[in-house]
């Protein structure tokens, strides 16, 4: 319990009729790095306002550091915030902007100064520091609000999509910046997004969201390639996990899934539980765990055709025809296939994961 | 080299690839018959509105033999500034004959308090409206729209009872209690909605930062609002300066706005009608809202400029 840095119990929020959350529970470790990930309207950025105590929580409890801080005002929690829209007050420069909150807490004036010049090299904008938001681009801006939240020398940093305002190029480097800060820092860090990329890279674990509801909390490994659901298997990964319908079968003790005519072999996966025979399921396999040309050992080898290439440069990415739907295979970017190739492929069964058709849950 | 296209403003190679026939800004003539109607109408409608306040301008120039030949029209012959005189500093209104120089001051009082109260009420509950979301604020706000669609003619007898019952009725105070509280539906909806304008993650960040009620309020909110701040202030200045019937009604004589007074010099009965103090007179009592116009508006633009600093 003791390493419990926020702990989320019960929680639920409505807004009038609509419940948003429902008895939502979140234990986050003490310099953990999670990332909220959903799509939009699911609910992330009103959980982080819970936490964050600028929304009242219609049930339910709120820890941080084991303290009970469910009535608390937002300024008593021991967190700092950054938004989406930077939030910045605009009519302060960067070193007012930075202070602000320290001086409405009246704290001495030595001490402001030394806290904003940390913070101001710690995120390289000392030149900033006279100037107002309105001269700063997106990313000094982001930086700027990263910084007020830094001053506030706190414990838990609650990010709500700070990323997605800027440009590929500004999003990565911040993103490697955003990395750098909790490897030095080591506090811990709620990070909202609706990026997979930005989840993957950053998140010491994911809680994946749909509709108030947390679908599956792990590291970035096990959401990958172990999701616990069709919802979780199809939001992650781009391009997404090809899904194939079918039905387990029994070909003389062997277990197969049959889609279409064509069977899987299912000696390799690494089921959670009996496979019975009949049962309607889904099986997913991703871009670059289905074999071009060489096969997997022990696995069928397929015939497909080659229906669209799209060379991305490290990556080669096929879109083939097979079992009688399109499905999208990842190669390496130097195996070229002009359109109409027939060709072989072989799924990589240890990587793959079946779902019961009905449930949508993982077998 | 030699296959690189020359670029614009670059002489490369010396030859144009320009082939002839158009090329650039496509030529308009000046007096196109479509010039010619627009420009027209515009001056047609310029001059409608602008030729009442020449007639005012001119006449009040005049001195009153001139004017009893009949020209409204012609320019005055001898320029005087008697009429603007007499109309500021002498003219009578029925028991006195100190012009309008009372009822100017008189207005003063008023509008001064008036707008500054309900601007400072309107804006507070404008911000707790679209930020506090405070538990019936829903309610509160709607009973405050219902209001604005009242007519005031309506309220006017139990307003004068009330006063009266306060002790307030024919005073300055009293007026201006009324002019503040019949500016709160559409200041509060005015400002309510500039604040909901606002990004809301910025008043989340403040709170984040430790602000309250007031430090939100008047660090964060009042120096982003200063264009609605005119907006309201141009509104009320010239609603209340114009104001007749609450003049009239709520006070005494002597503590009569300038509208009213100017009423009353036009309307004297004994005499001959001096056209040209009455023009004076007009002009003068009209000169407030117009200077907060030209004067503000220009501030206003700034404010807008000022203000705009996006997300
Ligand atoms: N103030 C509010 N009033 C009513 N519904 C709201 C309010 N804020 C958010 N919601 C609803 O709650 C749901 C979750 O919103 P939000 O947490 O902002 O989603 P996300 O951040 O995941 O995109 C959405 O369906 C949204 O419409
Ligand atoms: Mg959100």
């Amino acid at each position: 319990m003791n390493n419990v840095s926020v702990s989320v119990r019960d929680l639920s929020l409505s807004f009038g009729a609509v419940t948003v959350l429902d008895t939502l529970n979140l234990d986050i470790q003490n310099g953990e790095f999670l990332v909220l990930l959903g799509a939009s309207g699911c609910g992330k950025s009103t959980l982080l306002n819970c936490i964050a105590g600028l929304l009242d929580v219609t049930d339910g409890q709120i820890f941080i550091k084991d303290r009970n801080v469910t009535w608390e005002e937002p300024k008593d929690r021991g967190i700092g915030m950054v938004f989406q829209s930077y939030a910045l007050y605009p009519q302060m420069t960067v070193e007012r902007n930075l202070s602000f909150g320290l001086r409405v807490a009246k704290l001495p004036a030595a001490e402001i100064d030394k806290r904003v010049a940390r913070a101001a090299e710690i995120l390289q904008i000392q030149p900033l520091l006279k100037r107002k938001p309105s001269e700063l681009s997106g990313g000094q801006r982001q930086r700027v609000a990263i910084g007020r939240a830094l001053v506030r020398d706190v414990d838990v940093f609650l990010f709500d999509e700070p990323l997605s305002n800027l440009d590929a190029k500004l999003r990565s480097e911040l993103r490697v910046e955003i990395k750098r800060l909790h490897q030095s820092l080591n506090n811990t860090m709620i990070y909202v997004t609706h990026d997979q990329i930005e989840a993957l890279t950053l998140a010491d674990r994911i809680a994946v969201m749909k509709s108030g509801v947390i679908q599956q909390l792990a590291d970035p490994m096990t959401i990958y390639n172990f999701p616990e659901n069709l919802f979780v298997a199809g939001f992650i990964g781009s391009p997404s996990m090809n899904f194939f319908r079918g039905e387990i079968k029994d070909r003389g003790g062997r277990k197969v899934i049959e889609v279409n005519g064509v069977d899987f072999g299912m000696e390799a996966y690494p089921a959670r539980g009996p496979l019975e025979t009949g049962r309607k399921v889904v099986l997913g396999v991703r871009p670059e765990h289905v074999k071009v040309d060489e096969n997997v050992p022990g696995q069928e080898v397929h015939d497909a055709i080659v229906d669209i290439e799209e060379p991305m440069g490290a990556d080669n990415l096929l879109w083939l025809k097979h079992a009688g739907q399109t499905m999208s295979v990842r190669i390496a970017g130097a195996r070229r296939y002009a359109p109409g190739t027939a060709l072989k492929i072989s799924f990589d069964m240890s990587m793959a994961s079946v779902f019961d058709a009905a449930t949508e849950n993982r077998i | 080299m030699a296959d690189t296209i020359p670029l614009k403003g670059q002489a490369a190679h010396g030859a144009s690839r320009l082939a002839p026939g158009p090329q650039g800004r496509k030529p308009r003539p000046m007096f196109s018959s479509r010039n010619i109607m627009i420009y027209g109408a515009l001056i047609f409608a310029a001059a409608y509105y602008l030729l009442p306040l020449y007639v005012m301008i001119v006449t009040s120039l005049k001195g009153m033999p001139e004017i009893r030949l009949g020209n409204i029209f012609s320019p005055p012959v001898e320029i005087t500034f008697e009429p603007w005189v007499k109309a500021w500093a002498t003219a009578c209104t029925g028991l006195n004959c100190d012009g309008l120089s009372r009822g100017f001051w008189n207005s003063v009082r008023i509008t001064i308090p008036s707008t500054i109260m309900s601007i400072a009420i309107a804006s507070i509950n404008g911000y707790a409206l679209a930020n506090w979301r405070f538990k019936g604020a829903d309610l509160f706000f709607t009973i405050l729209i219902v209001g604005a669609f009242i007519p005031y003619q309506v309220m006017i007898y139990p307003i004068v009872i009330v006063l009266r019952e306060m002790g307030l009725y024919g005073s300055l105070t009293g007026l201006i209690i009324v002019h503040t509280i019949f500016g709160m539906p559409i200041l509060t909806l005015l400002f309510r909605n500039y604040f909901s304008s606002l990004p809301e993650e910025l008043f989340k960040a403040a709170r984040i930062d430790g602000a309250g009620f007031w430090t939100i309020y008047f660090k964060i909110m009042l120096p982003m609002s200063l264009p609605i701040f005119v907006v309201a202030m141009i509104l009320q200045i010239t609603g209340i300066w114009n104001d007749f019937l609450f003049g009239v009604v709520f006070t005494r004589p002597e503590y009569y706005p300038m509208t009213v007074q100017l009423n009353n010099i036009v309307n004297s009965v004994q005499g001959v009608k001096e056209y040209n103090v009455n023009m004076a007179a007009t002009i003068l009592t009209g000169a407030v809202p117009l200077i907060v116009y030209f004067v503000s508006g220009r501030l206003f633009v700034r404010g807008i400029a000022a203000g705009a600093v996006k997300g």
